[in-house]
């Protein structure tokens, strides 16, 4: 099994979502996260005084998929994030030792 | 005061009791949101309540001996100063024929209902130079102090027929000084204040390298707002009556600060590249700051000149703690101090009887107005004086209150945020699971 996870930009998790609803994905988890890349930050200016913002605002999605199915997840991500601009995000994946269902106890590919 | 008998008219009665109420709302909530806003998201909580506690300290103290320090009648010797604090401590002895505004038929409780507020609101203003970093103990004795020995003797110089009145040696030598809601006794006294108790509490942890930045622009816009129409109530409501001056105070805070809000705005454009909401809210309150010593001392054009100068000097001179080093955290004396100088100043230029406007008995045209240089002699005087007598009397207080009790909090307090540090609560519950529990109940 292998955990894909993206970072992108917040406006992009619709269509990512429904991209990898697409793609047979049953469920993710999705969370707010800031950083930075090539971008760098922006400024603000408040009252005459400016403030480098160096952290922009990001959405982290994880998904944990089978084997054969990672790249084919990780191509529906990347095409429905994808702006062409800097700031678009990366969608890594790493491998997964094991995986339980609370509910169940349904443990392995079962439990996806 | 009042030789004749009595005589209630309901209509400036109403008004002064519904101008009381909005200049209350200025404070709670006005300010409270407004400074509110412009701290980190871990101070909101504290600062609230210092401006909470600004109403709660100064408006039992008014009620007990303020008024009486204030606006007791008495005004020799040691009285040109202050009144005395005891002839109607508690408000006891106090009928309608000595009422402030007892010449327009308002009632002696409302008219110190009406100057409750003013108190009230001069103390909160300072709240906002101090932010992040006071004991909230050190604030309120701070607040008895303060308005004991500084507020009521400036209100009792410049309102009650003391130094600064038009019964005093000013007014005598010169002419009589022009403050028609507190341009002196209220922003340039709350600004030099602000000024004194910033420089001796010290720089905020990491200031100003740190990023501060305002929590929650919103509540600054929502303070900003409230103020501007509480604002009505404070200079409209100065007049003491219902009628075309109070008019004319009306008009004169409308057009300043519209014309203060867009000149702080234009100001950024051309600065910094855009016009800001953070702009607008200050613009507004600069304005307003501005035109009330001159509220009815001007015609339509002179309020307009104020609120531009207002506007593009406040907007520069909120860059001046940089400058200096000194960290007047929400910039009281970049729009309270500066925009009270401006108003005070201007009004030495600007003032005039005509279309409508008021001038004091003794009191001249401005320069532009044919009156010549006497009256703005005379407000230059008493913009000086009302920035030393603040200014040092605060300082005083506030090494003195620093050497019983200390002024700051713990830095570790200070780091991890004044409001658990001081009030042991959170502002906002932004995570769906904190994984803690009731420890104990409390039963009824």
């Amino acid at each position: 099994m292998k955990l894909v996870t993206a970072i992108i930009q917040p406006h992009r998790l619709d269509d990512v979502k429904s991209a990898l609803e697409a793609a047979g994905v049953k469920g993710m988890t999705v969370s707010e996260a800031s950083g930075y890349g090539r971008q760098k930050g922006h400024t603000e200016v408040y009252r005459g005084a400016e403030y480098t913002v160096d952290l922009v605002p990001k959405v982290r999605v994880e998904v944990l998929v089978d084997d054969p199915d990672a790249s084919a997840v990780t191509e529906a991500i990347v095409s429905a994030s994808q702006t062409g601009k800097i700031g678009d995000g990366k969608v890594w994946t790493v491998p997964v030792d094991a995986v339980t269902r609370v509910r169940t106890g349904e443990t392995g590919a079962e439990a996806l | 005061m009042a030789a004749d008998a009595f005589k209630l008219d309901t209509g400036n009665t109403a008004w002064m009791m519904t101008s009381a109420v909005i200049v209350l709302m200025m404070t709670v909530p006005g300010l409270a949101f407004f400074y509110g806003g412009m701290v980190r998201s871990k101070s909101v909580l504290n600062m609230m309540v210092m401006n909470f506690v600004a109403a709660g300290v100064v408006g039992f103290i008014w009620i007990l001996y303020g008024y009486s320090m204030t606006f007791s009648t008495d005004t020799s010797g040691i009285n040109e100063i202050f009144a005395n604090p005891f002839k109607y401590f508690g408000l006891v002895g106090l009928t309608d024929d000595n009422s402030l505004l007892g010449g327009g038929g308002v009632p002696a409780l409302v008219a110190v209902g009406f100057q409750a507020t003013f108190a009230v609101i001069t103390v909160a203003l300072i709240t906002g130079a101090i932010a992040d970093r006071i004991k909230l103990g050190s604030w309120i004795a701070f607040s008895a102090v303060w308005v004991t020995a500084v507020y009521f003797p400036l209100a009792h110089m410049v309102w009650g027929g003391g130094l600064l009145s038009g019964d005093g040696p000013i007014a005598s030598a010169l002419s009589t000084p022009i403050d028609f809601a507190g341009g002196t006794v209220v922003h340039i006294d709350a600004g030099a204040a602000g000024l004194a108790l910033a420089l001796i509490l010290g720089r905020r942890k990491g200031w100003p390298k740190e990023p501060m930045r305002p929590h929650n622009l919103p509540y600054v816009m929502l303070g900003a707002a409230l103020l501007w129409v509480g604002w009505f109530g404070f200079n409209a409501g100065s007049e003491g009556a219902a009628d075309g001056t109070a008019g004319r105070a009306w008009i004169n805070t409308f057009v300043a600060t519209c014309v203060a809000m867009l000149a702080w705005m234009a100001t950024e454009k051309f600065r910094d590249g855009k016009a800001t909401s953070l702009g607008a809210a200050s613009g507004v309150v600069a304005g307003l700051v501005a035109i009330t010593p001159a509220a009815a001392a001007v015609d339509s054009y002179g309020a307009m000149i104020i609120g531009l100068v207002a506007g593009v000097l406040c907007a520069l001179a909120v860059g001046l703690k940089f400058r200096f080093g000194f960290d007047d955290a929400l910039d009281v004396v970049g729009v309270h101090l500066v925009g009270g100088i401006v108003g005070t100043v201007l009004i030495g230029f600007l003032a005039t009887d005509k279309q409508g406007g008021f001038l004091p008995e003794g009191a001249e045209r401005g320069l532009l107005y044919g009156g010549g240089v006497t009256q703005l002699a005379t407000q230059v005087v008493v913009a000086a004086i009302a920035v030393v007598f603040s200014f040092v009397l605060t300082y005083v207080i506030g090494l003195i209150i620093k050497a019983i009790t200390g002024l700051r909090v713990a830095e570790a307090d200070e780091v991890g945020g004044v409001d658990f540090a001081l009030h042991g609560e959170t502002a906002y519950d932004t995570t769906p699971a904190t994984g803690g529990r009731v420890k104990e109940g409390i039963s009824a």
